[in-house]
């Protein structure tokens, strides 16, 4: 479970989180929606440490996040990220990109963590490209190469950082689909995304961001149906 | 003369190894938050490319001499030259570190990776080939620097090889001559080998 | 106080050959620009066959130790039994060291400017030499400059080698005294400090060029 308890960050003097407090369960799906800007992927940033926080506690499974005695590269091996840019590294080919963290954080020889990475990139639907180098190919086998690397560690929970925001748009639907693949098989996973569609679809909680903090949250149908606050509602006729 | 060109080529890459080194260290602590390394590696560079190769050089060789550690010229032309050499590649080296975007870092960690080997793993491959050609100017540079030797009383590499000869029979232009071309091929094996080695590794 | 021999003739001594040293410099980047700028030109423009030609032959400059450079010339001219003093030869030898780098600047800095741009000037009517002097080279001056400072700021450190054809330069000057009082770390030293300060107000302007246009 993800605790997320009364957090503010800020970004020098800028508060950008103030105060958000978000409780995800295990298997559980929720997204978080909001304008640009509002600090929703800033608090998927401080889930997994890679940002700091100056008030409340991220608890996962127990653990606070932000304690000076927490190994982060051991926790991380739990919390999977996917990137809006998806950061392959350009010197590695497909396999050796996810192959690379399971045999030299998780310690796999090498016969293992090749079965891992092709498992998993067979599961994304990216197995006629083992041997190719990311930058042949397009943003959307780029995007679902950098989700199977994050998967190849086995992690509990999978953040996902508009992961398909920068993607030419008929790319985006093999993304989409891949996630929507792994909330069926019992993925616990928040996502901080601008696909309305699909939030709707595959969430069991929605969370709107408005100005630092969750606004409102509740079923998809309720929020997106009938929103309760007036931000909610004019952010929605914006967008849809 | 061809046994003195193979001396002046283990020490141009002798050097070039522990040039290459230090100069990732120096790299690395330019760009870190420790005042002091900073300095130091502030130090070293601004030391080494302001000053006159031969200066850095005559420093090693009469410098240590007088604190008591006794250096021959072949050493103090080889520490000489690996200094010239960190100096110049940490600059080159911070450059590419620099065009490397941080989310690369970022990336790494998030799979759970320590700082260390983020750097082994992801970062310095992507420097490596964005300073390759840079990198094997500065070991031309190196073979050339090598010359150098003669003037603190090196007898065995391809200069001083080269004026043993010269003072022996005052054949100065024939010799130098030879010595010239023989420096100008080695130059050029090398960068076009260097040429065909980065068309090789860097397929991507 | 420091309890050494180096009196404040040393000093000057030291000083005298700090000012051949920017002599040599400053006749070495004047010869070698001027000629650095025609190259230049010829190899980014010129006729193919020119500009593989004189790459080829200023590559060889670039590929021999200058102390060998140096050595040929000198030997060269006694060969041929020309009465001309080290310090031209020095200063010849040089620049055509100069030259020889010089040369791929300008023309890095001239294919720089775009094409397009000098397609304008040339259907506005202009010649090719006004399209050059007007269009090409200011702003080819810009992307140059970093670099051809980076040069003149090697070429100085480069004059130390002269002490090998016996020119009394910055280096030789503190060799001198460190036969006679026996103290090369404090000798080396100030003679560092003395190249660090011949470097640095140059270098400085570099950089602050380069920060100014950067802006732009």
């Amino acid at each position: 479970m993800i605790q997320i308890n009364d957090v503010h960050k800020s970004f020098g003097e800028l508060e950008v989180v103030k105060g958000v407090s978000l409780a995800v369960t295990k298997g559980e799906v929720v997204s978080i929606i909001g304008g640009s800007g509002s600090g929703k992927s800033t608090l998927l940033m401080c889930i997994n440490g890679l940002e700091d926080i100056q008030q409340g506690q991220i608890l996962v499974d127990g653990t606070d996040v932000h304690a000076r005695s927490t190994d982060l590269n051991v926790l991380r091996r739990k919390i999977g990220i996917v990137f809006q840019q998806w950061n392959a590294f350009p010197h590695l080919t497909v396999l050796e990109n996810v192959m690379l963290a399971p045999r030299k954080v998780l310690g796999k020889t090498r016969q293992e963590a090749e079965a891992i990475a092709e498992r998993q990139l067979a599961h994304v639907g990216l197995s006629s490209k083992l041997s190719v180098y990311p930058s042949k190919l397009s943003g959307g086998q780029q995007q679902r190469m950098a989700i199977a690397r994050a998967l190849a560690m086995s992690p509990t929970y999978m953040l996902f950082d508009e992961v398909t925001s920068a993607l030419d748009p008929q790319l985006v639907g093999e993304v989409l689909d891949t996630m929507r693949m792994l909330s069926t098989e019992g993925m616990t996973m928040v996502l901080v995304t601008h696909e309305m569609r699909f939030a709707r679809e595959v969430s069991d909680r929605v969370a709107f961001f408005h100005e630092g903090r969750i606004h409102e949250i509740g079923d998809p149908e309720a929020i997106f149906g009938c929103p309760q606050k007036p931000a909610t509602a004019s952010f929605l006729k914006s967008v849809l | 003369m061809l046994h003195g060109a193979l001396v002046s080529l283990e020490i141009a890459a002798l050097s070039m190894v522990v040039g290459t080194g230090i100069a990732v260290f120096l790299a690395l602590s330019k760009r870190s938050s420790n005042q002091l390394l900073i300095g130091f590696s502030n130090l070293w560079i601004g030391t080494a490319r302001n000053t006159p190769a031969l200066f850095q050089i005559y420093m090693v060789y009469f410098g240590l001499g007088s604190l008591g550690i006794y250096i021959d010229s072949a050493s103090a032309l080889l520490i000489g030259i690996a200094f010239n050499n960190a100096g110049y590649l940490a600059e080159t080296f911070r450059g590419g570190l620099e065009a490397i975007p941080g989310t690369q870092l970022r990336a790494a960690r998030s799979l759970g990776m320590k700082p260390a080997l983020a750097m082994r793993l992801v970062v310095l491959p992507q420097m490596f080939r964005i300073v390759f050609h840079a990198t094997t100017n500065q070991m031309v540079w190196a073979l050339l620097m090598t010359s150098l030797g003669v003037v603190v009383g090196m007898t065995d590499d391809l200069a001083g090889v080269t004026q043993e000869l010269n003072v022996r029979t005052f054949r100065t232009f024939e010799y130098f001559i030879v010595a010239a071309a023989i420096y100008y091929a080695l130059a050029k094996i090398f960068t076009g080998s260097a040429r065909l080695l980065s068309w090789r590794l860097f397929r991507y | 106080m420091l309890d050494t021999s180096l009196s404040w003739n040393d000093i000057f001594f030291l000083l005298r050959g700090a000012s051949v040293t920017l002599s040599l410099t400053a006749w070495a980047v004047l010869g070698g620009t001027a000629l650095g700028l025609i190259f230049g030109i010829v190899r980014a423009g010129g006729p193919i066959w020119a500009s593989s030609l004189l790459g080829a032959v200023l590559d060889v400059f670039r590929s021999v130790p200058l102390l060998i450079q140096f050595v040929l010339i000198n030997s060269f001219k006694s060969i041929l039994g020309l009465d001309w003093s080290a310090f031209f030869v020095a200063c010849l030898t040089l620049s055509i060291y100069t030259a020889a780098y010089c040369t791929e600047v300008v023309r890095s800095g001239v294919l720089a400017v775009p094409k397009s741009t000098r397609r304008a000037a040339r259907s506005l009517g202009m010649t090719y030499t006004q399209d050059l002097t007007s269009i090409v080279l200011p702003m080819a001056t810009r992307v140059m400059l970093p670099s051809w400072i980076g040069l003149t700021l090697g070429v100085m450190k480069d004059t130390a080698l002269v002490l090998w054809i016996g020119i009394v330069e910055l280096l030789r000057a503190s060799q001198t005294i460190i036969t006679r009082i026996q103290e090369p770390m404090l000798v080396l030293a100030v003679a560092g400090l003395l190249y660090f300060l011949m470097s640095y107000p140059l270098a400085r302007l570099g950089a602050r060029l380069e920060r100014k246009w950067k802006r732009q």
